[in-house]
């Protein structure tokens, strides 16, 4: 182990680390607005927006996320979008992410119990209303686990636009890698801010998950 | 430069050949993940320590990092210790390791909740302690876990996509050297995510019938 080595490169890696965390943001944001609209088209009473919401979760589902990365940064200018390297990045992961998103929420929704719907209609509550005020604060308080765990996902695959030499932790790891020969030294310095970050929102989650439970 | 689709098929038999590698690859690392899994998991729970405590170590590493940086520490790690393997040998360790550690965690909840009767019946019949684990507790555990370690094996099919970045010749970078010589990445990326895409309800619908006759069998 060549600490020095590591006392010498560790602020490039603090650096990159940054990156990640606000690629990780950026991600989560619109995972989680394609999230609820993916959702809500998924339920529709429309045909067509059913269709386009099983369309979009199972095409983003059934292909690699690293594949959407190219096709937006490299095919992007063929078709007249022309975006750098990190917003192309982004949206791609933000986009991937919120496929997966779209079912968690749509399971938490699901799992409300029918009973409280239809006693909500009794009463003489729209369907909106009763979507508003009776099944998504029950529904919101079981998504927070399931959004978390893809949460996690999504900060690993932010990894995944080092190829389109985006410089967050895995790009700068592969760099020192290459210029130092130290693989073992680099893996650890980048894979121990990468834990950091996901212990960090892995706790945050849990404090939200422990207050939705008590009120 | 608008799209032209029209010289995709020249370079079919480049993306059938990477499809087919890709389909090697998911199914080696595939059954590394399963195997490397179950063997992970018994160390994990029943091992000595000082073999439970570096397998513990190793997937609470795995599960932390993106595999996408352990495929580089794979590759040029073993050539930095001497063992110059193949891209496609480090590939397919890289995504075996790493999804051996996510089959790993559902085995052991799942050999955790094999009734306790089944152990102690197996022993009051003489079974040793290996025996029980070997012919009595895992096959319980790991029929089990068919269903969940199914949606691993559909990850890791889509992430055999990484295994590119080391330079494995499988579906993406077969795309990425028709575009090399076409300079129409859209079109050739698209055609690789088409050819994904197949596979992948391949192995959804092959698993699915597993699942069926996992729980026929019952």
């Amino acid at each position: 182990m060549d600490y020095e080595l590591i006392l010498r490169v560790y602020p490039f890696f603090i650096e990159a680390a940054w990156v990640t965390i606000q690629l990780s943001i950026l991600t989560a944001l619109l995972g989680l607005t394609c999230g609820a609209l993916g959702a809500a088209a998924r339920m529709s009473r429309l045909a067509v927006f059913r269709w386009i919401g099983a369309t979009y979760v199972s095409i983003i589902r059934g292909t690699p996320a690293l594949i959407q990365i190219f096709i937006l940064y490299f095919g992007g200018p063929q078709i007249g979008i022309q975006l750098d390297s990190f917003s192309a990045g982004t949206i791609a992961l933000g986009v991937n992410i919120g496929a997966y998103m779209t079912e968690t929420i749509r399971g938490a929704i699901q799992s409300v119990d029918r009973g409280q719907t239809e006693a909500a209609r009794t009463l003489g509550m729209g369907r909106w209303e009763t979507m508003r005020k009776v099944v998504l604060p029950q529904a919101a308080r079981m998504m927070i686990r399931p959004l978390g765990v893809n949460i996690n996902a999504l900060i690993k695959g932010t990894a995944l636009v080092a190829p389109i030499s985006v410089v967050e932790l895995t790009y700068t790891a592969q760099r020192f890698i290459g210029s130092t020969y130290k693989p073992f030294e680099m893996f650890l310095l980048s894979g121990l801010l990468y834990m950091i970050i996901i212990y960090a929102v892995g706790q945050v989650i849990n404090w939200l998950d422990r207050r939705a439970r008590i009120t | 430069m608008g799209l032209d689709f029209s010289v995709v098929p020249d370079y079919f038999g480049v993306l059938a050949m990477g499809a087919g590698w890709t389909i090697a690859i998911t199914i080696c690392a595939g059954l590394l993940s399963f195997f490397g899994g179950i063997v992970f998991a018994v160390i994990a729970l029943y091992g000595h320590w000082a073999l439970r405590l570096p397998v513990r170590a190793f997937a609470f590493l795995f599960m932390g990092t993106p595999l996408l940086l352990q495929l580089f520490l794979i590759y040029f790690g073993l050539i930095q210790i001497g063992i110059d393997l193949p891209a496609f040998v480090a590939g397919v360790i890289g995504l075996g390791l790493h999804f051996a550690v996510y089959n790993s965690e559902l085995i052991q909840a799942s050999i955790l909740a094999v009734d306790k009767g089944q152990y102690e019946g197996a022993r009051t019949l003489g079974l040793s302690r290996g025996q029980t684990l070997r012919r009595i507790v895992i096959p319980q555990a790991v029929r089990a876990v068919i269903p969940p370690m199914g949606n691993n094996m559909i990850a890791l099919l889509k992430d055999s996509a990484l295994v590119s970045v080391i330079g494995v010749m499988e579906l993406t970078l077969a795309a990425q050297q028709a575009i090399s010589r076409t300079y129409r990445p859209f079109e050739f990326y698209l055609a690789a995510a088409f050819c994904y895409y197949i596979v992948n309800l391949a192995l959804e619908a092959g698993l699915r019938h597993l699942e069926r006759r996992i729980a026929a069998s019952r």
